[in-house]
């Protein structure tokens, strides 16, 4: 316990705090809130709007591509479904995705692919497999074993299993995790583009190095309307899902 | 007919829930099959359609062996024994026409059924058979709407758009009223003597399975203790199924309802005055 305390001091003291770096940044800081205050969307409105439709081409198709290889990996990945190989190989997929941040595979995409939206739009769609994979596979395990007991003991076929017992219960789930997903999709859209990845990020990643803050401030203030819009339109239609 | 030759299954947990069931059931024949919780009663029934796997013995529905049977043999069996489920296990979110259907999807291909084509007879059918338990006008509602009763319903008509050979029925009544559950017990009566269908219903209440059954079979501990008539099963037989009790006291409690009994059992004995007197049973 005490050494711990001593490792603590000790630890804090080694963290070199330089108070006029400090400073600084804090004027910085200022003048960013202040360039946030006085949006500039105009002079810079032409990089805005490519960036804008990069990051919402990233999102839309990088979400319904992750969707569409989600739903067999989901499937594949759940216990009361598949057999005991199909269930081990797709739960590996599942974690390949999910141990990486979007960043990691931006970074690595980017050296792969080159500059631009399309290695944003392959690690969207990478970051949204595990995600939307893993989620509907645990849905999929708690779905009502009676329902889906039911319409086996009918005689049907897997498929039908499926169709019949299974898509039912969680249809409204995955509808509702999809445009989750959506919504995280756009608001990475923008973060990866500061390491290259195209998108509005890398337009506000140009606006900050080019100290250009109301420009930069007017590429927040639309992000975060666009994050408000995704957001209540996709829970007024997870509402009408229900 | 169902023959069931020294069926015995063991758990992956060591639990012995069968051991060595023997009986047979011919056509028309409803039996009670009763005996307290953890007898084995769920899993007897189940190992007849191998929602669960029997470890040893078998099981012949007419000429054919089920307990050797996989895949697509498997399936086509399966749709020769309709299953009426606890808590009636329709899928909820499908309407009630989808889930009586849903007894014909082994007959037709997966994309039909995913386009929710099937064949004239087949709707026609799922029609009558509502009309049958007296849900004509609820076919388009989803199954979530209907009470607890009508979903039973829904779930006697999914079975029987099997068309079966066999009803399985695992404690149909188990979350109904008292009232309801008289009502669908009297209807899995009528339909199993109207189409001469043998039944297997597996059964907590056993002043209604004395009622509606023509023989009970008593389980403990997995093994078959009582095989006989309703009106032979005795206290000294339900001390041997469930342990010792004050029996009396319970056929006592049930004295208020012997009118209604009485009244059960002339209309048994007739079925159109059965389903006159019913409000719920419209004829078709």
């Amino acid at each position: 316990m005490s050494g711990s305390v001593v490792y603590l001091i000790l630890a804090i003291n080694s963290v070199e705090v330089d108070w006029f770096r400090v400073y600084e940044g804090l004027e910085r800081g200022w003048r960013f809130i202040q360039g946030f205050l006085t949006p500039d969307f105009s002079s810079r409105w032409q990089d805005i709007q490519i960036g804008l439709i990069e990051s919402l081409t990233m999102t839309l198709t990088s979400t319904v591509a992750g969707v569409l290889v989600s739903v067999p990996i989901g499937i594949g990945a759940a216990r009361n479904l598949a057999p005991a190989p199909v269930y081990m190989f797709c739960r590996s997929i599942i974690t390949l995705s999910r141990s990486f941040q979007e960043i990691i595979i931006a970074i690595l995409l980017v050296s792969m692919f080159g500059f631009g939206p399309f290695a944003g739009f392959l690690t969207l769609t990478f970051a949204s497999i595990g995600f939307l994979s893993k989620l509907l596979a645990e849905d999929i395990e708690d779905c009502d074993s009676a329902q889906i007991d039911a319409i086996r003991a009918s005689g049907a076929r897997w498929w039908q299993v499926v169709n019949y017992a299974v898509q039912p219960q969680v249809m409204p789930r995955l509808i509702g995790l999809s445009l989750y997903r959506l919504d995280i999709n756009f608001r990475e859209s923008s973060v990866i583009g500061i390491v290259g990845a195209g998108g509005v990020g890398a337009t506000l990643n140009t606006a900050i190095d080019r100290y250009e803050y109301d420009s930069a401030g007017a590429i927040l203030i639309i992000i975060i309307a666009i994050v408000l819009v995704v957001e209540y339109s996709s829970s007024y239609i997870r509402r009408w899902v229900q | 007919m169902l023959e069931l030759k020294a069926l015995s299954k063991t758990y992956k947990t060591g639990d012995r829930a069968l051991s060595d069931i023997s009986f047979s059931v011919p056509a028309g024949q409803v039996v009670g099959l009763i005996g307290p919780s953890g007898a084995g009663k769920s899993s007897l029934i189940r190992c007849i359609n191998r929602l669960v796997e029997p470890t040893a013995g078998s099981v012949c529905l007419g000429e054919t062996e089920l307990t050797t049977l996989n895949g697509r043999a498997l399936r086509q069996a399966r749709r020769r024994i309709g299953m009426i489920f606890q808590e009636y296990a329709l899928v909820e979110r499908l309407t009630v026409m989808e889930n009586v259907l849903s007894g014909r999807l082994s007959y037709v291909s997966s994309w039909r059924s995913f386009l929710r084509r099937f064949p004239q007879a087949d709707i026609d059918q799922a029609f009558s058979l509502l009309n049958r338990v007296g849900l004509g006008d609820h076919c388009n509602k989803r199954a979530d709407e209907l009470s607890g009763g009508q979903r039973q319903r829904v779930g006697i008509a999914r079975a029987l758009e099997q068309n079966p050979e066999l009803l399985l029925a695992d404690e149909p009544t188990a979350s109904l009223d008292p009232k309801t559950s008289r009502q669908i017990m009297r209807l899995i009566q009528s339909v199993c003597r109207e189409m001469n269908l043998p039944a297997i219903i597996n059964i907590h209440d056993v002043v209604l399975a004395q009622n509606f059954t023509d023989r009970i079979i008593g389980l403990r501990a997995g093994k078959v203790v009582f095989d006989g008539l309703p009106s032979t099963l005795s206290h000294e037989a339900l001390t041997r199924i469930y342990g010792a009790e004050d029996w009396g006291q319970m056929q006592q409690a049930n004295e208020p309802q012997d009118d209604d009994v009485l009244l059960d059992n002339t209309l048994n004995s007739s079925l159109n005055s059965s389903l006159d007197s019913s409000p719920m049973l419209v004829s078709s």
